[in-house]
This record gives structure tokens, C-alpha cells and sequence, in this order.
């Protein structure tokens, strides 16, 4: 399916004009927590194989946007939301298009490393036993070459039946990030990955992002600005529940058509 | 000039200090005093109940002469009873636990489930004895057999373990749940393979605890009329039956002396399978303890 | 990467096949919250149970017997023909108080003072040592503490006490009840205690309190309710418990109290007709169910209340 379909992005004193094939189209996306109003009619697109993020300081909303991406942001009870997000000519939000296949197709990796309580083996086989793949042989090499495509296999593979809680941060979240590809989903979110991490541990993550954005279109949010710049094709700053800028990475960090980007990626605040 | 006057602090300082070393002596006392009092029923029991002691009291029925009496019908008994409570409270406990922290709506309905569990755990233990006459002796017609005790006990410990498990379920994680949900996991998935799991060993913990407690009743199933002398073992869930305490409340009873040394004789035992169950409580407790 | 890639392809079809084949787990999903549901209710139906059984039970009862003699009668005397028997449950009341007080005077004081040992003297050394032991103290069953309180409280009261006591008493039963209670009052006031902040203990302590002014004038009234509740879950635990009063308390229903002697309450009178020949239908058989259902009223009110107190009382820090 290649459509590529030109994208407006009307922005303050220039137009701009984007070609890519979209994984992501949101319109108008408004989102409360009970009165707060979180998002406010967030509208853009996001491209296949490409890594996009999102940065803006901390309640800016972006933690709660990539959350709406594979719909676990309801499981906050008071939220509300209105508006469309489209995945794959799909609407997300639509009945018949269950959440559990949703989440097949879009993983996530969390900003805290959540490793099940189990082996480095069964977590990284959960996601596709829970999706009825029992076959040993099968899941062996599903463990395998996700734990490969995570770049953490040469530290586990003569550990693989211990307990995931025995590894560092860093590796844990290479786990998770394993367990994520293990159902080889077509997108992945990454919220805030490297948070937690250490700076070693934190460009392992990032140099695997570059690798694994070959085959994956990739969503993360992000509080740190170089790590945007390093790692992203495309940017998106929010503020206060809105999109102020989006656009391509170097283009906001270099020439931010938008006073508030250019205050913020300067440091003035957030 | 301060509104203090420094002297008189000063004066009655020491008499403060001396209260303080006297109440800290009190409070040692208290203490202590259940400590004593564990050491003395200790050494009481195993004074008296020693000399009776040996495999044949194990293996022996009842009797009326001391010197040919045992305890082997009330064991076999408390295992039967045992085998009847241990599954039907575990399912109804944790599924109790598992509706409630993971199924129900904050409603009304939920808080009254709640609730109820809370006054449950405070109703006499006797209370569930008459509830079980009524209904699994007299109604269900099922006699005082061993279902009937056995499911009056699961009745009378349901609300530990829910309780015990609903804590268990608490204590994991919303992170990994999380995870799960976000691999396209269904609820029951999540929690069949992630939640009950991970909330495995203090839901254990509480039910063998739970369990525990019934092995040492014994009021209700006096109340549902088990038998205070017996010299046959259970054969099936509609047999008759006597448990551990009542054999033992049985010989306390008597006026004789050379029973009430049989009934020390019997707590040991029961002391010995009680100290058992914890240790394995307390064992599972320490293992998992603290891994998120 | 490129053997990957075919890899890859088959890996996401067999989730896709497998998700169009598996109508199983949705049905699943639908049925295991209502199977958990009826779990739950099973816990209303217990409570159900109870209150139906008592109540129609009792009801019989005071078609018999009548409820203001039930009331203010003064003697229980039902072993007799049924002209002649007696149904007055305060007999049985005032041993159950009597037996309840007792245990409170004992676990009170001491549980209390235990808990502001651990609480706020006690190294953790010292905690980690005593703790187990009142769980120990705590899991012991009322079989043994009611062995212990007739084989060896009872004769050391007689040694004690100038006059004696009889083999049967409410003294014997009632301190050892206590015993039993004091783990769970200690256990429970060190935990509202616990919850106290410790800015509040270092505040005093600044000021140059010392640890005892800190624990009497700023720990334990920050701790009240739950104190105070915790005294109120021990009556009620005191006025339910049965294997203790049952062996060492006797079998005389009487409202004259003398703890020296022999009495009864309602949870040794239920035993009693239990072990009994008492057949089903007699007056008698409904008799414990009015018992019961007294019994059942007053830890109910006991509990409610504790509730109540460490809910409306509850301290904000």
C-alpha cells in the first residue's frame, strides 16, 4: 500500500510542503483528563520508517499524546477524548477495530524499564505466545533474533532462563525493547525510553533506535533536546497540549519558524 | 530577663529523665511479659505432654484407657477436612480478590463487597458453626460429615485470604501491566499470565496462614456436631469425622489427669504442624520478598 | 537483515492468522469476570446466610419463649422441663462481660505498653526479635490457651488467691483471653503509631521532651483512633471466643457475678448444647440460635464501631 499524499502543514509565516507515506494521521485529537484539557486539537502525521519525536517540557502533553497512538491512555478511567486518529486507513478508536490488535501492530516501550518477574526467555516469548504462537522451535527463534535486533543478545544468550530482574537498567530496557520487536509490531512508541538510564546505556538505546528505524517506524517522546536532534527525522514540539511546530528535525532545531520553539530549544525555558 | 526561669527547668529536668527510665521499665515489662508467658505454655506443654508421646499416640485411635490412646483418627480427620478447604477457599478467595482489584467498578456494589468481607473477618468463629448447621447439615442434608466441615471452614477463612490476596495483587506493579496491555495482551491474559503469577507467593502466603488458623478451630465444627470420640478415619467427603482441637478439647475435658497429659501430648503435635505451615509461610514471604 | 526480512513477514502472519482463528479467548474474556463476580457474592451470600439463619432460627425461638422474658429474665436454666426452664439471656451476658472485662484489664495495659515499646523505644534489633514471637503468641489455637488457663492458671490462682477458686471461674478464662488479645492490640496500636510522622517526634524532641513525654503527649494522642479502635476489635475478638471460656469458665449461667466462681457465657453455652443430646426442634436447639444471634449482634456492633472510629478519627499528617 504506497500512497503518498501531500501533507499541509499551514504554519505561522511559511508554508511547507512534506512528501512521505504516513503511518499516523490525527485530526483534531482533543483530550481531557476529567476538566484539564490536555490535548487540544492536535493535527498531524506521521511518517513509515522514519523516527519522529516529540519533545516539549515536562506537562506539556506529550507523554499522554504517544499514549493515545496505541489507546493506553484509557486506562486513565476519567479520560475523555474526541476527534479522529487514523492508523493505517484505520480509525483507532473505532468499534470494530479491537485494542488488543491494535497493540499488536503498535508496541511501546515505557520510560521505566518493566520487564516482566519471569526469565529473559519467557519475556521476550510473551508477546507471541499470548498471540498463540506455542511452536518451541518457533518461539526459540523469535527470542533469538529479537533479542539480536535489540543488541542485547551476546550479553544474555548463555543466561536466557535466569530471572529478567538480575540485569542492569540499561540492559532491561534493551529487553523490553526485544520483547516489543518479538511480535514484530509496524510501529513502535518509545516514551521517554532512556530516562531512566545511564549515558552509556542511553547510546546503546539510541544507536539501536538508528538501526531499528530500518524496518520500523518509531514514535518517541523525549525531554532531552539532543537526543532529538540526534536521533529523529522529524520533530514535533508541544506546549501546553498544543502542536507548536512540526517539521523536519535539523529545520526546528536550526531555523524554528515559531518564537516559543526557538525559546525553548535555546533553553529559555521548560 | 526570660519568661524562663532556667533554675526551675533545670530542677525538674531530672525528675523527668528518672520518669522516662521508669516507664521505659514498664514498657520492657509488658513485653516481656508475652514472652514469659510463650515460654512457660511451651515448657508446660512439653512437661506434660512428653511422657505420652511416641508413634503409637500417633498411630492409635481413641481409647479409653490413656495408656492406649491416640490421635489418629482426629489427624486423618483435619487432613480430610483440610483437603476440603484448602481448594474451595483458595478459588473463592482469589477469585473474590482478583473481581474486586482487577473486574469491579468503584461502585456502590464493590464498596458493600468490601465491606461485608471486613464484618465477615470480625464474626465469631461459633457464628459460622451455627451458619454451617443450618445450611450444609440441616439443609443441604449433608449431616456432619467432612464437606460440611470442610466448607464451613472455607467460609470462616474466606476473608483472610481475599484480603491476603487482594494485597498480593496490589503490590504488582502498574508498570508491568502496562507492558502487557501494551503487547495487545486481553485482560484475562494479563492477569492469567503477568498479575497472578507475580501476586503468586503473598497470595500463598496468606492462605496458608489462613489455612492454619483452621487447622487449630475449634469451635464451629463442634457446633456442626463432628464427633468428640471416633475409631475410624473419614472414607469419604459424607463421613463422619473429628479434628485435632476437638480430640484434644475432648481429653481437657476429662478430669483425670492422665488425659489432660494426653491432650498436652496432642498439642505438641498440632503445635508441630502449625510451626510447619508458617515456617513454609514465612519461607515463601522471605523468597519473593521485594522483587519490584 | 534481509533473512530477517522473510522471517519477519511470517511471524506477523501467524499472529494474523491466529487472531481470526481465535474466537475462543473472546469468549473468554467475557466469561472469566463473571465467574470472579460470583466468587464475590459467594462472600454476600456467607453474610446473607448468617443473618437468615439467625434470624428465622430466633424467631422460632420467641414463638416459644418470650422476648421480654428472654430479655429480662435473669436466670438461664433450659435443662430442665419447659415448664420450668429459664431463658433469661443476661445471665449468660454477664458472664460474657464479665469473662471480656477480665481480658481487657489484662490486654489493655500490657498491649498497649508493648506497643509504645516497640514503637517508639525498641531498636529495629529488638523489633525484628520480639515481632515473630506475639505472631507466634498470635497463631496459637484457643484449644491450647484454654488447656493452659485450666492445667496451669487456674491452680496458680488458687496457690494466689487466699480462699481458693473454684475449678471453674471467669478469672482464669478472662486473663488468659487476655493473653491471647494482647498480640493483636499490640500489633495493631504499633501500626497507628508507626503511622505517626516522625517530623512530629523530632519536633518534640528538639524542644528537649524526653522519649516518654514524646510518646504519651505527642505519639499517642496523634495515634488515638487507632488505639482506641484497636481495644474495641479486642473486646469483640474477648466477647466471641469460645474453646477458652468453654474449658476453664464452666457451665453455671449466672447473673451474680463472683470471679472466683463458676459462670457461663453464650459462646460456651452454644458448645454445650452442641455436644449435648438435645434434639432437633426443642426449645433448647432454638435457644442457641437466639444466643448466636445475641452474640452475633454484639461483635457486630463492636466491629462497626471500630470502623467508625479509626474512619471518622482518622488523622491527616
Amino acid at each position: 500500500m504506497d500512497i503518498t499524499i501531500n501533507n499541509q502543514l499551514v504554519q505561522k509565516g511559511k508554508e511547507k510542503q512534506d512528501e512521505f507515506t504516513p503511518v499516523f494521521n490525527i485530526n483534531n485529537l482533543n483530550l481531557w483528563y476529567g476538566q484539564d484539557h490536555a490535548l487540544k486539537d492536535i493535527k498531524f502525521d506521521i511518517p513509515e520508517k522514519q523516527v519522529t519525536a516529540i519533545i516539549g517540557p515536562s506537562g506539556c502533553g506529550k507523554s499522554t499524546f504517544i499514549k493515545t497512538l496505541n489507546r493506553m491512555v484509557e486506562m486513565v478511567p476519567i479520560v475523555r477524548m474526541s476527534g479522529e486518529i487514523v492508523y493505517r486507513e484505520k480509525n483507532i478508536f473505532d468499534p470494530k477495530y479491537g485494542v488488543e490488535e491494535l497493540r499488536t501492530q503498535v508496541g511501546m516501550v515505557f520510560q521505566k524499564p518493566n520487564p516482566f518477574p519471569k526469565s529473559i526467555y519467557d519475556n521476550v516469548a510473551y508477546g507471541p505466545r499470548i498471540h498463540g504462537i506455542k511452536n518451541k522451535k518457533v518461539l526459540d527463534e523469535v527470542v533469538e533474533k529479537s533479542l539480536r535486533g535489540a543488541a542485547i543478545w551476546d550479553e544474555v544468550k548463555d543466561r536466557l532462563n535466569e530471572n529478567a530482574y538480575g540485569l542492569s537498567g540499561g540492559q532491561q530496557q534493551r529487553l523490553c525493547i526485544a520483547r516489543c520487536l518479538a511480535i514484530e509490531p509496524d510501529v513502535i512508541l518509545m516514551d521517554e525510553p532512556t530516562s531512566a538510564l545511564d549515558p552509556i546505556s542511553t547510546l546503546k538505546v539510541e544507536e539501536l533506535v538508528q538501526e531499528l528505524k530500518k524496518d520500523y517506524s518509531i514514535v518517541i517522546v523525549t525531554h532531552n533536546m539532543q537526543q532529538a536532534a540526534r536521533i529523529s527525522d522529524r520533530t514535533a514540539f508541544f506546549l501546553n497540549g498544543e502542536v507548536v511546530e512540526y517539521t523536519d528535525t535539523s529545520t526546528l532545531f536550526s531555523n524554528p519558524s515559531d518564537k516559543r520553539t526557538e525559546d525553548y530549544i535555546t533553553g529559555r525555558f521548560g | 530577663m526570660g519568661l524562663i526561669n532556667k533554675e526551675s527547668v533545670k530542677k525538674k529536668m531530672g525528675s523527668r529523665v528518672a520518669a522516662n527510665g521508669f516507664a521505659k521499665f514498664l514498657f520492657i515489662l509488658a513485653t516481656s511479659f508475652s514472652l514469659i508467658v510463650l515460654g512457660v505454655l511451651i515448657y508446660r506443654i512439653l512437661v506434660e505432654g512428653l511422657p505420652y508421646l511416641s508413634l503409637d499416640f500417633i498411630t492409635n485411635f481413641a481409647s479409653r484407657m490413656p495408656e492406649r490412646a491416640g490421635i489418629w483418627a482426629a489427624l486423618v480427620g483435619t487432613i480430610w477436612i483440610m483437603a476440603v478447604t484448602a481448594p474451595v477457599s483458595f478459588i473463592l478467595g482469589v477469585g473474590t480478590a482478583i473481581y474486586l482489584e482487577e473486574y469491579a467498578k468503584k461502585n456502590a456494589f464493590t464498596k458493600f463487597v468490601q465491606v461485608n468481607i471486613a464484618n465477615l473477618a470480625g464474626v465469631p468463629s461459633i457464628v459460622f458453626g451455627l451458619l454451617g448447621l443450618t445450611i450444609f447439615v440441616r439443609l443441604a442434608g449433608l449431616g456432619s460429615s467432612v464437606l460440611a466441615g470442610g466448607l464451613t471452614m472455607s467460609l470462616l477463612i474466606l476473608p483472610v485470604i481475599v484480603v491476603a490476596s487482594q494485597e498480593a495483587i496490589r503490590t504488582v506493579p502498574r508498570e508491568i501491566r502496562e507492558a502487557s496491555f501494551g503487547m495487545g495482551a486481553t485482560k484475562w491474559q494479563t492477569i492469567r499470565r503477568i498479575v497472578f503469577p507475580a501476586a503468586l507467593p503473598g497470595i500463598l502466603t496468606g492462605t496458608i496462614l489462613a489455612l492454619s488458623r483452621a487447622v487449630g478451630e475449634t469451635a464451629p465444627l463442634l457446633v456442626l456436631g463432628a464427633l468428640a470420640y471416633v475409631a475410624f478415619v473419614p472414607e469419604n467427603l459424607l463421613s463422619q469425622f473429628t479434628v485435632l482441637p476437638i480430640q484434644l478439647y475432648n481429653w481437657t475435658s476429662r478430669p483425670q489427669e492422665d488425659f489432660h497429659m494426653l491432650a498436652a501430648s496432642g498439642i505438641i503435635i498440632l503445635l508441630i504442624i502449625l510451626l510447619i505451615m508458617n515456617s513454609i509461610a514465612v519461607y515463601i514471604r522471605n523468597k519473593f520478598h521485594k522483587r519490584f | 537483515m534481509s533473512r530477517d526480512k522473510t522471517n519477519q513477514k511470517s511471524i506477523r502472519d501467524m499472529i494474523q492468522e491466529n487472531k481470526s482463528s481465535n474466537n475462543q479467548s473472546a469468549v473468554m474474556e467475557k466469561v472469566v469476570p463473571k465467574i470472579f463476580l460470583i466468587c464475590a457474592v459467594i462472600s454476600i451470600f456467607t453474610t446473607i446466610g448468617i443473618v437468615f439463619t439467625l434470624l428465622t432460627e430466633t424467631f422460632t425461638f420467641f414463638n416459644r419463649i418470650s422476648i421480654v422474658e428472654f430479655f429480662t429474665n435473669t436466670r438461664w436454666f433450659p435443662f430442665t422441663s419447659d415448664e420450668n426452664a429459664d431463658f433469661g439471656i443476661l445471665a449468660l451476658v454477664m458472664g460474657t462481660l464479665t469473662v471480656t472485662a477480665i481480658a481487657m484489664i489484662v490486654a489493655i495495659p500490657v498491649g498497649l505498653a508493648a506497643a509504645i515499646y516497640l514503637s517508639e523505644y525498641a531498636s529495629a534489633k529488638t523489633r525484628k526479635f520480639i515481632k515473630p514471637i506475639l505472631e507466634v503468641l498470635a497463631g496459637i489455637p484457643t484449644i491450647v490457651y484454654g488447656f493452659f488457663a485450666l492445667t496451669f492458671v487456674t491452680p496458680l490462682l488458687d496457690k494466689i488467691i487466699p480462699g481458693g477458686i473454684s475449678i471453674f471461674n471467669a478469672l482464669s478464662p478472662g486473663i488468659v483471653v487476655g493473653i491471647m488479645i494482647i498480640p493483636m492490640i499490640a500489633s495493631l496500636s504499633e501500626d497507628a503509631m508507626n503511622a505517626v510522622p516522625n517530623s512530629m517526634r523530632e519536633g518534640a524532641m528538639a524542644l528537649g521532651a524526653t522519649r516518654f513525654e514524646v510518646a504519651m503527649k505527642v505519639v499517642l494522642p496523634a495515634a488515638l483512633s487507632g488505639v482506641i479502635a484497636s481495644f474495641v476489635l479486642g473486646i469483640s475478638r474477648a466477647i466471641g471466643e469460645t474453646m477458652i471460656v468453654t474449658i476453664a469458665g464452666g457451665s453455671r449461667p449466672t447473673a451474680d457475678i463472683n470471679v472466683t466462681e463458676s459462670i457461663q457465657t453464650m459462646t460456651a453455652y452454644i458448645v454445650q448444647v452442641s455436644q449435648g443430646d438435645t434434639g432437633y426442634g426443642t426449645t433448647i436447639y432454638y435457644s442457641i440460635y437466639a444466643v448466636g444471634m445475641t452474640l452475633f449482634v454484639f461483635t457486630l456492633i463492636m466491629n462497626l464501631l471500630a470502623q467508625f472510629i479509626s474512619r471518622k478519627f482518622r488523622e491527616e499528617y
